[in-house]
């Protein structure tokens, strides 16, 4: 085989859901009043951007097999944090920024410790650790409140020279910055050697256990950033527990669209981008039919129940029936 | 088939010890840790009044937490309980605003609703494949969403029946809360399938090599199906029996009872990578996990103070005793 038709088997995922959000959006801006304008658009890339963050965030976790339930807690944690700190002076709101920033990672890297170090179950572990994270979001926040540096926000949820939302330049900023790196790195490759199989993996060498752990530390970190961003765009902090749960499962919503396997080691964060902003422009079509936005939970619902079904497809491909029970 | 109880440890120690299981025998421990503290703070901790209010709140959590353990033991989880709760709870009350048939239907009515979704979880677990979790925690948004267009958003007005009220807080037996009586019931139900039936068996098969049990005739996904299927139904009949407690459903009744429900099957012992725990241990874990909640509440610590507590508790014991084995 050519080496692009590899690339192409490698990436049919990411093409996939890049495939569902340009015909989702192209239905949505179609049927918008509005129509595709500049305005749209960021809007758009604003709501999208945050679940994006947070996908890319459980789909490093997903890549090593395990799942990572604090995500939407990390989220919410830093989202409060943020309220607090990044503000002031442009010292001031740098130094917030590191630490809202700092404190993800922590979290992400506390999760890593008890799963790779502490051998627990990472469902039970991180259900845990997420009320801990949540818990400390409602002491910062018991009440909704605080402000943000509000020339940073602007500036971030505004758009550059009048056309492209800055909010989608940070995405992609993100992306070659954490994703890049990582997944070309040597622990990056450890991560999706460890979900793919964690045996092989460790009689190959391959350093499982400094990959996971960066994989769960770095989930932490872009939680955080999903976390800033939801600060910059509400000037508030707010300790919601249906809203830090609604971001953990739509995640997994996400990363499931995106192409990457939940069985661990097949899949890329780019995947799961497109899988959150269709998975959002999905959710946003029901606004431009003029549906009662009562029916949205359940259209929702009802799109994640139909996408995780899709997998059952693989089942045609099964020769061996015993192959169905992993 | 009590000799041959999983996880016994080599044995020159008298039978009852050798066969005890160290995780439950921590929870066990750990519970009466509790009490005496709890009896450092106020001597009312060790009255019966208090100890018997205990045992009825931990009573909703021991039923859903039943559903959980089988599920558990599977090797799968189910996360979609927090609207299943809801769901029995609403559409029981909802059937009780349809006259006096609808108050006699009321609480089966509600159970049957947690069943289907049970059963939509089953399917997509048992014969399409999907990650238990995901599946569950689809039907989990579903739910939700069909509660909401139902609701309209608010708290449904209807209120719970005279037998739903009867069956939470009535007291049959002079002195013990029916809560308790149909715990113990149900309880008692599930050592008997889970120890004396080939479906018990099945599960334990399954729940330690899917692949082996399959060769070995049992039909398992059958088996898997059944068991979403009670789970959804009993975490339907505890919010029928919450519903009844607080005379009326509310939208997120629910989701007080997930991470509860988890920790204490998992606390007690059951891995929950399946195939391995007793009953027993939920027992202890729920307990547990009640009493933990109950002196928290009585200490007046925040809500925050509740979360962070109650999440390093339950990592803390994970730690203790639930670790998986190292890979070499």
């Amino acid at each position: 085989m050519k080496d692009w038709r590899y690339w192409l088997a490698e990436q049919r995922g990411t093409l996939l859901a890049l495939a569902i959000f340009i015909v989702m959006f192209a239905i949505y801006t179609a049927n918008h009043p509005a129509g595709f304008t500049a305005n749209v658009v960021q809007t758009a890339s604003n709501k999208g951007v945050l679940l994006a963050f947070v996908a890319m965030a459980q789909t490093l976790v997903v890549i090593t097999a395990g799942i990572d339930l604090s995500v939407g807690m990390i989220f919410t944690l830093t989202n409060c944090l943020a309220s607090w700190l990044v503000i002031g002076t442009g010292l001031e709101t740098a130094f917030g920024v590191v630490a809202v920033l700092g404190t993800g990672l922590l979290c992400g890297a506390i999760n890593g410790a008890i799963v790779i170090y502490g051998r627990l179950q990472p469902i039970v572990a991180t259900i845990a650790t997420g009320a801990v994270y949540f818990g400390i979001a409602l002491l910062l926040r018991p009440f909704p409140g605080g402000s943000v540096n509000e020339d940073l926000a602007d500036a971030l949820t505004g758009r550059l020279f009048g056309v492209v939302p800055a909010s989608l330049v940070a995405l992609f900023a993100v992306v070659l910055i954490v994703w890049v790196p990582f997944s070309r790195s040597v622990l990056g490759r450890a991560a999706y050697a460890a979900g793919s199989s964690e045996t092989a993996a460790y009689m190959s060498g391959v350093p499982i256990r400094r990959g996971k752990f960066a994989a769960y530390a770095l989930a932490g970190l872009l939680a955080a950033i999903g976390g800033l961003f939801l600060t910059f765009f509400t000037y508030t902090g707010d300790a919601a527990y249906a809203s830090g749960n609604a971001y953990t499962l739509f995640s997994i919503a996400a990363v499931v669209l995106g192409g990457v396997s939940l069985f661990g080691g097949k899949g890329s964060a780019i995947g799961a981008i497109f899988g959150a902003l269709a998975f959002r422009t999905i959710g946003d079509l029901l606004f431009v039919f003029d549906f009662d936005p009562l029916w949205q939970p359940l259209f929702q619902g009802v799109i994640l129940l139909i996408a995780v079904s899709l997998g059952a497809f693989a089942l045609f491909r099964v020769r061996n029936r015993l192959e169905w029970f992993l | 088939m009590s000799e041959t109880t999983i996880g016994g440890i080599a044995g020159r120690m008298p039978k009852f010890i050798r066969r005890a299981d160290p995780a439950v025998v921590t929870a066990f421990a750990c519970i009466v840790l509790l009490l005496f503290l709890g009896s450092l703070y106020s001597r009312s901790f060790l009255s019966p009044e208090y100890l018997l209010q205990q045992l009825k709140v931990a009573s909703f959590l021991g039923v859903i937490a039943t559903g959980m353990m089988l599920v558990i033991l599977l090797g799968q989880i189910d996360l979609s309980v927090p609207w299943s709760v809801a769901v029995g709870a609403m559409m029981a009350a909802a059937a009780a605003a349809y006259g006096p048939v609808g108050a006699a239907l009321a609480i089966p009515f509600g159970i049957c609703c947690g069943i289907m979704i049970g059963i939509v979880n089953g399917i997509g677990v048992a014969y399409l494949r999907i990650p238990s979790m995901i599946v569950t925690l689809a039907t989990n948004a579903v739910a939700q969403g069909l509660m909401v267009v139902y609701t309209g958003g608010f708290s449904p007005q209807d209120s719970a029946t005279g037998a739903m009220r009867y069956l939470a807080t009535g007291f049959a037996i002079p002195g013990v809360p029916n809560a308790v009586i149909i715990w113990a019931v149900i309880g008692a139900a599930m050592v008997f399938v889970l120890t004396r039936t080939g479906f018990g068996r099945s599960v334990y098969g399954i729940g330690n090599r899917e692949r082996a049990a399959y060769l070995s005739g049992i039909d398992t996904r059958r088996v898997v199906m059944i068991a979403f299927a009670v789970s959804g139904g009993l975490s339907a009949f505890g919010g029928v029996l919450l519903a009844g407690y607080a005379s009326k459903a509310a939208q997120s009744m629910g989701d007080a009872y997930l991470l509860p429900s988890i920790a204490a099957v998992v606390l007690g012992g059951t891995s929950i990578l399946g195939g391995r725990g007793s009953y027993l241990g939920t027992v202890a874990g729920v307990i547990l996990i009640t009493l933990l909640q109950s002196i928290l509440s009585v200490m007046q610590m925040p809500e925050a103070g509740r979360q962070i507590i109650y999440g390093v508790v339950i990592v803390a014991m994970l730690l203790l005793y639930g670790r998986a084995p190292a890979s070499r």
